[in-house]
């Protein structure tokens, strides 16, 4: 493709380009400022954010009469007592976490094609956290004393287990949701700078400007901010491979067969990286057509991207294989049960459209020709999407509906009340993302700037 | 000692102008110096001579605060506080302490890295001189600034300024208070 900048090298570092040529620092500064200040809100805003809008009032009315009337409002019954809410709480949990391995991993890895998705692809991860921290809250079954969960002095005298995966599962995500606000609030701040310099509306002067503290750009500040940046980066990337994993430990630790198994942490790590960069590269495609950011997001993200993809695909597709096979050589009658119900028992459907969704599709990535075809990477991606979402699904309920004892199987199907608290979670999503790219700049300005050839300073100008 | 104007500063159109600018200015003598610039720049970082960093020191106290925590608080509610005896297992179980103590580690490290950062830059600051020059602006832009303070015992408000000047920068202007 005539995009695709590959072929150009800077001249003085040799380091590949990743932005198109012909830009400076005030025409990138420019360029994504103005999305937030000086263009009009474009029409095609409106329709994500209204569509966000009308589903978020289905998420709260679904919320409203969940808290009215308890989670038996769920499909949920004995034996999968976790249905939907933990498939979901999974499933967006997973997502999240490819914002923090592109703002914090490929940081560390000096990726530095990174700069121009990290912005967005953090928001992505905050907003995902949001709704997946609704689901396992909503399901507590009395949401309102959610705090019983922290250990704190109290009148009834009890504490929380802390053997429980379930309760490291509480510390593991809000650290997570914590540290993702922390990093993406500290690599605004310059930006948030830019912003109040350049707005001209007395009130966005104000409120970029309070939220920007007096930053000023100096060298003393600088240097400690890319330390900072550093230090983050190394504390988010062991938070966020801990975070997935211990999710994984509220299925290892217990012995239902399908889910006592020791491939899971790294199973379920490569599983949230597929689904989240899938999750970028859905948010990623249109955007850069709407506002045109293709010499930006060049299809040299797009491609590296869907190479991220292809790769964490294939561990997931190992560990589909290895799970069944070690079923198999386990010998364990019940072990073997789960893995061959998941195949050919009254939800094999879910299971072999989870594998072509997850396994057979994708494979066309391995193929140049598909992964600079933009429409193609997309629908791919929301393939991905829906295949992450069926494997929660498969872990969850296929392993839960038939264990030990015939004679306590049971088989499970979803209400509409399910149905509206996750569509409504996609609608609290793309509410809280499509405001932020009207109120943020979704690309992150002055790394942006360090990817001009520019930017490098070239030596023996005085000497 | 109030000092008349807070400085003086010169404005530079490229990264690679005002690292040579930094380094001649630091040459020349001057300590109270800062430069500005719209992304970080580490030949200027090192121009001025800009090592030291505590940073990193608060990282690890955070760090080290938040793994002590977190591993006796557990082990304060699981064994004294509020003991399950399960079968006679162990009350002090410290394989299923590692996680908790893990994730309070990062989190207490992370909260002092971002205080740490904003206190060590002296953040939030609701006003400050550098922002009276009305170019300023553009150093969140596509500009770079040095600045000699006046609290600087070689500053000379003409002969600075002549100096800066012979550094062929775009415009030199004085810092009001």
């Amino acid at each position: 493709m005539s995009e695709d900048p590959r072929d150009t090298r800077s001249v003085q570092s040799g380091r590949p380009t990743v932005i198109a040529p012909g830009h400076t620092f005030a025409t990138v500064t420019d360029k994504i400022s103005s999305i937030v200040l000086t263009r009009r809100t474009p029409l095609f805003w409106f329709v994500p954010f209204l569509i966000g809008s009308l589903l978020l009032m289905v998420f709260l009315g679904a919320v409203g009469y969940l808290f009215v009337r308890g989670v038996g409002i769920w499909g949920i019954r004995v034996p999968v007592m976790w249905g939907w809410a933990i498939t979901n709480f999974v499933w967006w949990i997973g997502i999240g976490h490819a914002g923090t391995l592109i703002s914090a991993i490929l940081l560390l890895l000096r990726q530095s094609w990174r700069n121009s998705i990290n912005r967005f692809a953090e928001a992505m991860t905050l907003f995902a956290v949001a709704c997946a921290g609704t689901f396992p809250l909503l399901h507590l079954g009395r949401p309102w004393l959610f705090y019983w969960l922290f250990p704190y002095p109290n009148s009834m005298n009890i504490q929380p287990q802390f053997r429980s995966p379930l309760v490291w599962d509480v510390f593991a995500v809000s650290t997570y949701a914590t540290v993702s606000a922390m990093f993406w609030f500290i690599g605004l701040i310059p930006d948030l700078a830019t912003l109040r310099d350049r707005a001209r509306n007395r009130w966005a002067k104000a409120t970029y400007g309070i939220l920007a503290m007096g930053w000023r750009g100096a060298a003393s500040h600088w240097q400690k901010y890319e330390t900072a940046s550093l230090l983050l980066a190394g504390l988010a990337t062991p938070l966020v491979l801990s975070v997935h994993t211990v999710v994984s430990f509220d299925f290892t630790v217990a012995i239902v067969p399908g889910w006592h198994s020791t491939i899971f942490p790294p199973y379920f790590v490569a599983g949230a990286i597929y689904s989240g960069f899938a999750m970028v590269m859905v948010l990623a495609i249109p955007l850069r057509a709407m506002y045109g950011l293709q010499d930006l997001i060049t299809m040299r993200h797009l491609d590296n991207m869907a190479k991220v993809m292809l790769a964490t695909g294939q561990i997931v597709a190992y560990s589909y294989v290895f799970e069944a096979f070690i079923a198999w050589y386990s010998g364990n009658p019940f072990e073997m049960f789960a893995i061959w119900n998941r195949m050919t028992g009254p939800y094999a459907p879910t299971y072999w459209l989870l594998i072509f969704c997850n396994l057979v599709f994708p494979q066309f990535l391995w193929l140049k020709k598909f992964r600079t075809n933009t429409v193609w990477l997309f629908i791919t991606s929301l393939d991905v999407l829906l295949g992450m979402w069926l494997e929660r699904y498969v872990i969850i309920v296929v392993s839960l509906h038939r264990d030990f004892l015939p004679s306590s199987w049971g088989m499970y199907e979803p209400t509409i009340w399910d149905i509206a608290t996750f569509a409504g979670t996609i609608g609290l999503f793309l509410f809280l993302f499509f405001l932020f790219i009207r109120s943020m700049p979704m690309i992150s300005i002055f790394e942006v700037r360090t990817l001009l050839p520019q930017a490098e300073v070239t030596e023996g100008v005085e000497k | 000692m109030r000092t008349p104007i807070y400085g003086l500063m010169a404005e530079f159109e490229n990264p690679s102008a005002l690292a040579a600018a930094a380094r001649q200015v630091r040459e020349k003598g001057y300590r109270k110096v800062e430069a500005y610039s719209p992304f970080a720049i580490e030949e200027v970082n090192e121009a001025l001579g800009l090592h030291h960093n505590r940073l990193p020191l608060i990282v690890l106290c955070g760090g080290i605060l938040g793994g002590l925590t977190g591993y006796l608080m557990q082990y304060y509610v699981a064994v004294i506080d509020f003991p399950i005896n399960v079968g006679g297992r162990p009350l002090h179980s410290w394989p299923s302490f590692i996680i908790i103590t893990f994730e309070l580690t990062i989190l207490f490290a992370a909260v002092a890295t971002v205080l740490g950062l904003l206190g060590l830059c002296g953040l939030p600051m609701p006003y400050h001189p550098v922002f009276n020059v009305a170019r300023f602006a553009l150093a969140s832009r596509d500009r770079f600034f040095l600045c000699i303070e006046a609290r600087d015992p070689l500053f000379d408000r003409h002969d600075t300024a002549d100096f800066l000047s012979s550094l062929r920068p775009r415009e030199v202007s004085e810092v009001a208070h």
